[in-house]
C-alpha cells in the first residue's frame, strides 16, 4: 500500500515543479532569441541568394557559370588559395615551433606582427602593396626593370591574400603547441629519435586537428577575400578576376542572373568548408587521437 | 666497473645556482635515489645525466665512457618523465615500439620486444589502448617499458610516483624494485619523498641546495647522517636545544642540575642542538641516571602506535610508544614524566640552521 504523503512534502513538491517550469519558460525564450537574431542576420540573406539564384532557372544559373570568364575567375580563386594554403601552412607551422619553443629578444614583437592582417583593414593591406609593388615603388621599379609583372597581375593578388591569411594557421596550432609542451618531444629524443623524426612522429600527430582547423580557416577567408584583393588586381575580366571581384563586377553591371550563380556557388562551398570547421574543431578539442 | 659517475657538475640559470659542483658513482646493476627537498636541483642532475639539459661544468661517464658531449639520442638511456609524456595518438604497443622504429630495427624482432616488455609490465590486453583510457598506474608502467624498450644502458626515473595515489604508489614502487632486480639496469630516480627512497634504493645520494650533503645506504643515510640536514630530512626527528659546558650537556631550560654525558667529544663548547629521532625516546615514570624530567603535553592515537608529546625544559619533543607500552602505562597529558635519548646526534647549532628550522617546523616538529 502507498503510504499517504506528508503535506509538507506536498507542498515542496509544488514549489520545485514551479521553479522547474519557470526555468524551462527561460530556457525556450533564450533559444528562441538566439534563432530569431540568427535568422535575421544569416538565414534570410542565405534564402535571399537561393530564391534569387532559383528564379533565374537552373539553365541560366548554369549557362552563366558556364562562360570562359565565370570559370576562369573560379580558376584565379582556386590558385591563389592554393598558394595561400601551402604556404601559409608551412611558414605557420615554422613560426609556432618557433615561438613555442625558442627564447629570443623581440619574439613579443613579432608574434604580434602575425596577427597583424587581422587588425589592418584589406583593403588598407592592398593599398600598401599597391605603394610597394606600383612603379613607383623601391621593389616595385626593381621588378620593372627585370620585366616582371607583380601589380595588376597574378602574382600580386597571391601576395596579397597569402598577407592577409597569415595569422590563421600559427594562431591556431601555437596553443596547442605551448600547451602539449616539450616532454613529448623529450621523450622522443630520450628513445633516439631525432628531431626530424621527433617532429614528424610526435609533434606533428599532436597538432594535425589545429592544423586543419586552421588550413580551413585559410581556405574560407582566401576564397572569401575581396578588398585586398580587388586593389593590387585591378580586377581585369578573364585576366585578374576572381570569383568574389567577379561577383561585384556583375552586380554592378546589373548583371544579376550571373552575380547570384556565382554567389551561390561560393555559399554552398561555405557551407562545406563550414561543416568540416565544426569538425576540425571538435577534434582539436577533444582527445587527440 | 661504475654505472654512472659525474664529477663536479655544475648549472646556473640565469642567477639561480641549481646545480653545484655535484660528484657521485653508482654502480653497475644499482637503483639509486636522488633524494632532497624540492627546488634541491635532484631533477636538473638527472636531466643532465640524459643529455636534457647541458651542464655549464663537469664531465659525465655512463658505463665507464664519457658522454658529456654527446647528444641524448647517443647516450642510450632509458628516462621516464614524472607526467610520463606517453605519446597521446599512439597506443600501448605503438608507444612501447616507438624506439625500436625509429632505430629502424625489422617488424619481427619489435614485435617480439614489445610483447615480452607488454608481459614484464603486466599490460596484457592493453596493446591498443590510447593512454587516456589508462590508469595512472598503467601509464607509469607503460612509460616504463618504452623506456626498457631500446635495452638502455641506464635507466632515468623522473619522480616516478610522484602522481600516483599512496596505494598504487605502494605497489608500483616494490614491483620496480623487484623488477629492478631481474633485469639488472643501472637505475637513478629522483624523489623528494624519504620513505619511498628507503624502499627501493641500494643507495640514497642526499641533494641540499644543488649540494650533495651524503651518499650512503638507507641505512647508513637513516642511523648516522652526516649533517644537521640529512638527519632532520631522512625520517622524523626531535631538535632538543642545548648548550655544551665542561664535558657535559645541558637541556635548555632543564635544572642545570641534570645533565647528559656527552658521548661525542669533537664539538666545542657552545649552543647545540640534539637531533633525536622519537622511535630513539623511552619513557619513565621514575627517575634513573642520565633521563630528564618533563611533563607530558598530549598522547595521540596513531593506528598502529601512540604518540605522545613531551615538554622537556624549552624543547617539546616527540615520542612513539607502541600500543603494548601504552596499554602498560596509561600516559595521560599532565602526567610528569622522565625521559631517556637513546640514539642522538650531537650538531653545532648554526649549521645551517635557518634552513633545518623551517623545515621541522613545516613537519610539525617544532613550534
Amino acid at each position: 500500500m502507498k503510504p499517504t504523503p506528508d503535506p509538507v512534502d506536498i507542498e515542496v513538491i509544488t514549489l520545485w515543479d514551479k521553479r522547474v517550469r519557470r526555468e524551462k519558460l527561460g530556457k525556450w525564450i533564450i533559444i528562441g532569441l538566439v534563432f530569431l537574431w540568427f535568422a535575421f542576420l544569416v538565414l534570410f540573406p542565405l534564402y535571399g541568394i537561393f530564391r534569387e539564384a532559383g528564379e533565374e532557372g537552373l539553365k541560366t544559373i548554369f549557362s552563366s557559370l558556364k562562360t570562359a570568364d565565370s570559370i576562369h575567375a573560379f580558376y584565379l580563386t582556386f590558385i591563389t588559395t592554393l598558394v595561400a594554403v601551402i604556404l601559409n601552412t608551412v611558414f605557420g607551422v615554422i613560426m609556432a615551433i618557433v615561438f613555442a619553443r625558442q627564447k629570443f629578444k623581440g619574439k613579443l614583437l613579432l608574434e604580434s606582427i602575425v596577427d597583424m592582417p587581422f587588425a589592418i583593414s584589406p583593403i588598407v593591406a592592398g593599398f600598401m602593396f599597391v605603394v610597394l609593388f606600383g612603379p613607383e615603388g623601391w621593389i616595385g621599379s626593381w621588378f620593372e626593370s627585370m620585366n616582371i609583372k607583380i601589380l595588376y597581375a597574378i602574382p600580386g593578388m597571391m601576395i596579397a591574400t597569402v598577407f592577409i591569411t597569415i595569422p590563421f594557421v600559427a594562431r591556431e596550432i601555437l596553443p596547442i603547441l605551448r600547451e602539449f609542451g616539450r616532454e613529448e618531444e623529450e621523450a622522443a629524443a630520450t628513445l633516439g629519435a631525432s628531431r626530424w623524426q621527433a617532429f614528424w612522429r610526435v609533434t606533428l600527430p599532436s597538432i594535425k586537428w589545429g592544423l586543419a582547423y586552421g588550413v580551413t580557416l585559410t581556405i574560407a577567408r582566401s576564397i572569401g577575400e575581396f578588398g585586398a584583393v580587388l586593389v593590387v588586381s585591378g580586377s581585369i575580366i578573364n585576366m585578374t578576376q576572381t570569383a568574389t571581384l567577379r561577383i561585384h563586377d556583375q552586380f554592378m553591371n546589373f548583371n544579376y542572373p550571373g552575380a547570384f550563380s556565382a554567389a551561390l556557388v561560393l555559399a554552398v562551398f561555405s557551407f562545406v568548408i563550414l561543416l568540416f570547421i565544426q569538425y576540425a574543431y571538435k577534434k582539436k578539442g577533444g582527445p587527440l587521437l | 666497473m661504475s654505472g654512472i659517475r659525474v664529477e663536479n657538475l655544475r648549472k646556473t640559470f640565469d642567477n639561480f645556482t641549481a646545480v653545484d659542483d655535484v660528484s657521485f658513482g653508482i654502480e653497475e646493476g644499482e637503483l639509486a635515489a636522488l633524494l632532497g627537498p624540492s627546488g634541491s636541483g635532484k631533477s636538473t642532475i638527472l636531466r643532465i645525466i640524459a643529455g636534457l639539459e647541458r651542464p655549464d661544468h663537469g664531465r659525465i661517464y655512463l658505463t665507464s665512457r664519457e658522454v658529456t658531449h654527446h647528444s641524448v639520442q647517443e647516450r642510450n638511456i632509458g628516462f621516464v618523465f614524472q607526467h610520463y609524456a606517453l605519446f597521446k595518438h599512439m597506443t600501448v604497443e605503438k608507444n612501447i615500439a616507438f624506439g625500436l622504429e625509429v632505430q629502424k630495427k625489422s617488424k619481427k624482432e619489435i614485435k617480439a620486444k614489445v610483447d615480452e616488455l607488454i608481459d614484464l609490465v603486466k599490460l596484457e590486453g592493453y596493446n591498443n589502448q590510447y593512454p587516456h583510457q589508462l590508469s595512472g598506474g598503467q601509464r607509469q608502467r607503460v612509460a616504463l617499458a618504452r623506456a626498457l624498450a631500446p635495452e638502455p644502458r641506464v635507466l632515468l626515473l623522473d619522480e616516478p610516483f610522484g602522481s600516483l595515489d599512496a596505494k598504487v604508489r605502494k605497489n608500483l614502487a616494490q614491483w620496480i624494485r623487484d623488477l629492478h632486480k631481474r633485469i639488472h639496469v643501472t637505475g637513478v630516480f629522483v624523489t623528494h619523498d624519504q620513505n619511498e627512497a628507503m624502499e627501493i634504493s641500494d643507495k640514497i645520494i642526499l641533494i641540499n641546495r644543488g649540494r650533495v650533503e651524503q651518499i650512503g645506504t638507507p641505512r647508513e643515510v637513516y642511523e648516522t647522517p652526516a649533517t644537521k640536514f640529512v638527519a632532520s630530512f631522512v625520517g622524523n626527528v626531535n631538535v632538543v636545544e642545548s648548550v655544551i659546558s665542561d664535558g657535559s650537556i645541558f637541556i635548555n631550560g632543564v635544572s642545570p642540575d641534570i645533565t647528559l654525558q656527552m658521548r661525542e667529544c669533537d664539538l666545542a663548547p657552545g649552543e647545540v642542538v640534539l637531533l633525536v629521532r622519537p622511535e630513539e625516546i623511552s619513557l619513565a615514570r621514575a627517575a634513573t641516571e642520565n633521563n630528564l624530567p618533563g611533563i607530558i603535553r598530549a598522547v595521540h592515537y596513531r593506528g598502529s602506535f601512540y604518540e605522545v608529546e613531551i615538554d622537556v625544559g624549552n624543547n617539546l619533543v616527540k615520542a612513539v610508544i607502541d600500543k603494548e607500552e601504552y596499554k602498560a602505562e596509561e600516559w595521560r597529558a599532565k602526567d610528569p614524566v622522565f625521559v631517556l635519548f637513546g640514539k642522538y646526534k650531537v650538531f653545532d647549532a648554526s649549521e645551517g640552521y635557518q634552513q633545518v628550522h623551517s623545515m621541522l617546523k613545516q613537519y610539525g616538529y617544532i613550534e
